[in-house]
């Protein structure tokens, strides 16, 4: 290579590799690091625990509530979320009468922040104004504090995570669809196939890599939840309505209980990456 | 909604996926379905706007209505005021430092990475890489910490630099790609012409690549302006939180008085609902295409 060539490579790589190794590498290994010692931040880590860590986050029942509560999340998005999306993109992939104007309605919500949402739907869940105390007046009954329920709360979460994300989704599924060649869906029905045969058998399959797709961002995405819930509920009431993430900051940041708060972190990243990489091997191989 | 033609009217060129002629019936049926969904979409954001306008007795059963008496204070007080500004110049500054350096940092990368082959190009490179896979709230502690050590704890840097990181991965990864794209015979014309690496990437490169670069550009200005775990940890005065700090702040001393906090919500998410109405191709765009290229 010649001399031009590598000054290039020592002047335009040592930012984007400095940035990358303090603030995202030399973090993510500290934290496996850090998990085993009991320490407050000060000074250097030094009261090393071995596993205790983890043993709590074993015995810990707001944390098994939270992991129950990452895979309902990622069991709502996959199951309600994705085929909402879908349904409501294929209607608006034809020409629909103000098709465009739904999309840019449909999408909106993505582009609001977590919090702006979370405390627009408080407003609308809050038992003595909004959406729910209006019903709730119009039909002459106690005034109900649905995100104060510890039966209700999260599924209360669960209907603005739909809210907030089917958008994206549609939109990522609109591109899909129009990619799809035309000719296929017209040749399948001059041979007599049925609008569920040519949905299932043409339309699907060719979607397939956008399906794949969005099914590995509604996964990682589920998974590293927390901007929605602080707005809402703040993992409230009685613990109910934590995620993996919420349980670390309430119960590490807030407390500055850094080898714990990062035994959860070590947990998560476990979880998201082999995750990713066992999806992606498996599924998208060929995208 | 700008469209309220009436879906009989324009049934009869209404067309499925295949271009197709739709039966009048299912298409007033999707009409309808697509209205309702809108509606859900919808009325959140409405009533928010709305209830900043009313009185807070009216929000316990007016939802939707226009306000009996339009209130203009509450939308006033907050508008003459310094804090909304403050929170919002605070966000833009640190979006701005985050998309500069997102650029500069992430195409000076992508383009050795594109164009050279050296020792250890291919591992260095999926080192950058790895940052897809990790997801930020493992490393916020350390990062906590580590920011602190170099005294930029409560500064724009100290939530900027992390976000630029947190951004490289992705933004190389696109930036290579179209980089590589170019065609060849570009460079080896600029290269017998003894224009050098540098003068190619400033002049040739960065110009024909501008699709991508905004791109680049709408992903990490979005997910800076709406950023919240990393500023939450970052920053501890109010004098620099950005907006959505801001306005948990905000709701949080304002806790009963919805009307304010509605009026604030409604200010704050405005900037970002006027950038996707005016840009809305580039972000949808920018957004989507960002998630199917990586």
């Amino acid at each position: 290579m010649s001399a031009n060539g590598w000054a290039v490579v020592l002047v335009f790589l040592p930012p984007a590799l400095l940035l990358f190794t303090v603030f995202v590498a030399l973090p993510m290994a500290e934290a496996g690091w850090f998990s085993f010692y009991n320490w407050d931040g000060y000074g250097r880590p030094e009261k090393f625990i071995g596993l205790t860590n983890y043993g709590y986050l074993i015995g810990n029942a707001t944390f098994s509530r939270a992991l129950v509560n990452n895979g309902i999340i990622i069991a709502v998005s996959l199951l309600i979320q994705l085929p909402l999306a879908l349904a409501v993109a294929m209607m608006v992939a034809g020409r629909i009468a103000g098709a465009a104007a739904f999309r840019m309605i449909f999408f909106l919500p993505y582009v609001l922040a977590d919090v702006g949402a979370g405390l627009i739907w408080r407003y609308m869940f809050d038992g003595d104004y909004g959406l729910v105390a209006t019903i709730n007046g119009a039909l002459g009954l106690q005034p109900y504090y649905l995100l104060a329920d510890k039966d209700w709360a999260f599924t209360a979460i669960l209907i603005v995570i739909i809210w907030k994300y089917f958008g994206f989704y549609m939109m990522l599924y609109v591109a899909g669809l129009q990619g799809i060649d035309k000719s296929l869906l017209e040749a399948a029905e001059v041979d007599g196939a049925s609008s569920f045969q040519r949905f299932r058998y043409i339309t699907v399959p060719q979607l397939g890599p956008m399906i794949r797709l969005s099914i590995f961002f509604a996964v990682v995405g589920s998974l590293q939840l927390f901007d929605i819930v602080v707005p809402l509920t703040g993992g409230g009431p009685f613990d109910t309505t934590h995620t993996m993430v919420s349980f670390l900051y309430y119960f590490g940041i807030t407390r500055m209980r850094v080898g714990f708060g990062s035994a959860v972190g070590v947990v998560l990243f476990f979880i998201c990456v082999t995750f990713a990489i066992g999806y992606q091997r498996i599924f998208m191989r060929d995208d | 909604m700008t469209e309220t033609s009436l879906p009989a009217a324009t049934a009869a060129s209404t067309q499925d996926l295949s271009g197709r002629r739709l039966n009048p019936l299912a298409a007033i049926a999707i009409f309808g379905a697509l209205v309702v969904i809108a509606g859900i979409v919808l009325v959140p954001i409405l009533a928010t706007a709305l209830g900043g306008f009313k009185e807070l007795g009216e929000l316990r059963s007016n939802l939707l209505g226009l306000p009996h008496v339009w209130v203009w204070r509450n939308y006033w007080g907050i508008l003459s005021g310094a804090r909304y500004w403050q929170v919002l110049g605070n966000s833009l500054i640190i979006a701005i430092l985050t998309v500069a350096l997102t650029l500069a940092c992430a195409s000076m990368a992508a383009f050795a990475f594109a164009h050279l082959k050296f020792f250890g190009d291919k591992f260095l490179l999926s080192y950058l890489e790895l940052g897809l896979l990790f997801p930020l709230a493992t490393g916020i502690l350390p990062l906590f910490i580590k920011i602190r050590d170099l005294g930029l704890l409560n500064s724009y840097l100290g939530v900027a630099l992390p976000q630029v990181a947190f951004s490289l991965a992705m933004s190389i990864l696109l930036l290579r790609n179209a980089f590589k794209q170019l065609p060849s015979e570009l460079l080896d014309a600029a290269m017998m012409d003894g224009c050098g690496y540098f003068r190619y990437f400033l002049f040739i490169t960065l110009p024909l690549t501008g699709p991508i670069l905004s791109t680049v550009a709408v992903i990490s200005f979005v997910g800076s302006w709406n950023g919240y775990l990393l500023p939450l940890v970052v920053l501890n005065s109010e004098s620099r939180y950005p907006w959505t700090l801001g306005l948990m702040a905000y709701q949080g001393q304002y806790n009963t008085m919805w009307q304010l906090v509605l009026a604030f919500i409604t200010l704050t998410i405005l900037p970002a609902i006027l950038m996707f109405l005016f840009a809305q191709r580039y972000i949808v765009a920018g957004l989507t295409a960002g998630a199917v290229k990586a």
